[in-house]
């Protein structure tokens, strides 16, 4: 495409298929502690 | 739902119900702002205003036209969001995670301390092995299939009882393979009692440590000093230095908060990358309103250039290729980060993640700790507030109304049920203001991976 550039493959509704192992870290363990963004935390799955 | 916004000179398009992100030029963007789902659904280009064609002429925009209409069709733009076929798996979930208060005593006095400089509002106490050892047992208990467990020691500051961090340790690894778990350990300190002996196990043992930290020397002691009234940044700079130096390659963030005495923080991530640290998060400051160092919806716009110019210092350095280093709040896998279920139950306080006293009392967090109405039980008794529980596993994205509607429900998972609770009274109603910062985070994070991948 010339003028529309997709910088990801995301595809959220497949990875809710997927996904829910529970096994990720909880958001408040990594750094933030009064601050929610789940968004940046790791998939255990593709972490391994 | 689309989100279309402009950072560091880039035009973009968030795709809400798949995550894509797309980046536009000048005339795609324009013509994306002007038509709504249901114009371009209609594939007719009837619909494109005219002066677009003037702008840029009539096969640029019908060329856009085209692209946009392969999105739609990819469901990459204007895709569904809906996501409340996955609702059976949300809810009630084994707990997974321990935020162990292992001191409720603090040698520090931060003036903006939500738990009171140490003691929560109670007594100033440690906690003994003997609750430490019973919360670990609880937790395998309790975590049904999920293997790996972890625990966050915390306070007040954890090194004042540091005998028992280091024996809870041994004891949840001695037990952890009999069980079919694995424990992740991770430390919360103010830095003061480093020590080259703590460094070491701390090192060893912890998968991550987080150490406060303010940024600037004023700005640190202004709101860090120690309990004489002296400021604790000469003292803990090199302790964390001495620590980071024998780290290798195991995670960290050097942690700071700013407040309304410091809108201009991005100097203070810079100070923190000045002095070595490259794994920095700087966070909003927590707090009643009225305190002089809370921060207010006026001081939105100074908090965003604050943001903006990180933004731009952070791509400028990639760019150059030199000195790099990662911002927590900003940093964000648009390929690989968690799943849409893990997005959707948030942070999974009250459900999967317990706060735990040095009496050995349950709290659905940290923050949480001290409110008797959100006590849950005891390592005792385990948890005798189910209801409780419940509401707290009931407090995912499809319960909370507001967000229903939010281009960033996906990326915050509704905000952190202790601020919602705090302000708004409620853990399913979305705190307004950590809504505005967390969406300036957003777009400058999107932007940064523009910028990264263009």
């Amino acid at each position: 495409m010339q003028h529309i550039k997709t910088i990801n493959n995301a595809n959220l509704k497949q990875s809710a298929c997927e996904g829910g192992c529970g096994e990720c870290q909880t958001s408040c363990q990594s750094a933030c502690k009064t601050s929610c963004t789940v968004a940046n935390q790791k998939c255990e799955q593709k972490a391994e | 739902m689309i989100h279309l916004f402009k950072r560091a000179g880039f035009f973009l398009a968030l795709d809400v119900g798949s995550g894509a992100v797309h980046v536009l030029d000048e005339p795609a963007y324009r013509l994306l702002e002007s038509i709504d789902e249901a114009a371009l659904r209609s594939r007719d280009k009837k619909v494109v205003p005219a002066n677009l064609y003037d702008n840029f002429g009539q096969d640029t925009v019908d060329n856009c036209f085209d692209e946009l209409l392969l999105l739609l069709n990819n469901d990459l733009l204007f895709s569904n969001d809906d996501y409340s076929e996955f609702s059976s798996e949300l809810g009630p979930a084994p707990v997974k995670a321990m935020c162990l208060h292992i001191a409720h005593d603090c040698n520090l006095r931060c003036r903006y301390c939500f738990a009171s400089t140490g003691g929560f509002g109670g007594t100033r106490k440690l906690m003994p092995f003997e609750v430490a050892k019973k919360a670990i047992d609880m937790l395998i208990a309790a975590s049904g299939d999920r293997r790996n467990l972890e625990v966050d020691f915390f306070g007040g500051e954890p090194l004042m009882n540091f005998e028992v961090v280091r024996q809870t340790v041994e004891y949840a690894k001695n037990i952890q393979d009999k069980h079919g778990k694995q424990f992740r350990f991770t430390l919360t300190t103010n830095g003061l009692g480093l020590n080259a002996e703590n460094i070491v196990f701390i090192n060893e043992e912890m998968g991550n440590v987080v150490l406060s930290l303010d940024g600037r020397r004023d700005v640190n002691d202004k709101m860090r000093p120690q309990v004489n009234g002296v400021g604790s940044y000469d003292i803990i700079v090199p302790r964390y230095q001495q620590l980071l130096a024998k780290r290798g390659n195991k995670e960290y963030y050097v942690r700071g908060t700013y407040t309304a005495h410091n809108l201009d923080f991005d100097n203070d991530v810079l100070e923190l990358y000045g002095l070595g640290f490259d794994q920095i998060s700087v966070e909003p400051v927590v707090g009643p309103e009225t305190d002089s160092y809370a921060i207010q919806e006026s001081d939105i716009p100074a908090i965003e250039h604050s943001y903006t110019r990180l933004m731009e210092t952070m791509i400028e350095r990639k760019q150059q290729g030199s000195g790099t280093f990662n911002f927590f709040h900003f940093m964000l896998d648009l390929d690989n980060g968690p799943c849409a279920i893990k997005r959707l139950k948030g942070c999974g306080s009250g459900n999967e993640y317990l706060a735990v006293t040095p009496d050995g009392e349950l709290y659905p967090c940290h923050q949480f700790v001290g409110n008797e109405h959100f006590k849950m039980g005891t390592v005792d008794t385990g948890v005798t507030q189910p209801q409780l529980m419940r509401q707290f596993a009931d407090a995912h994205l499809l319960n909370k109304p507001t967000c229903q509607n939010c281009w960033a429900k996906y990326f915050c998972s509704g905000g952190c049920n202790a601020n919602n609770h705090t302000f708004t009274g409620s853990i399913y109603e979305p705190h307004h203001l950590s809504c505005e910062l967390e969406k300036i985070r957003l777009e400058c994070a999107i932007a940064i991976q523009a910028a990264n991948l263009v």
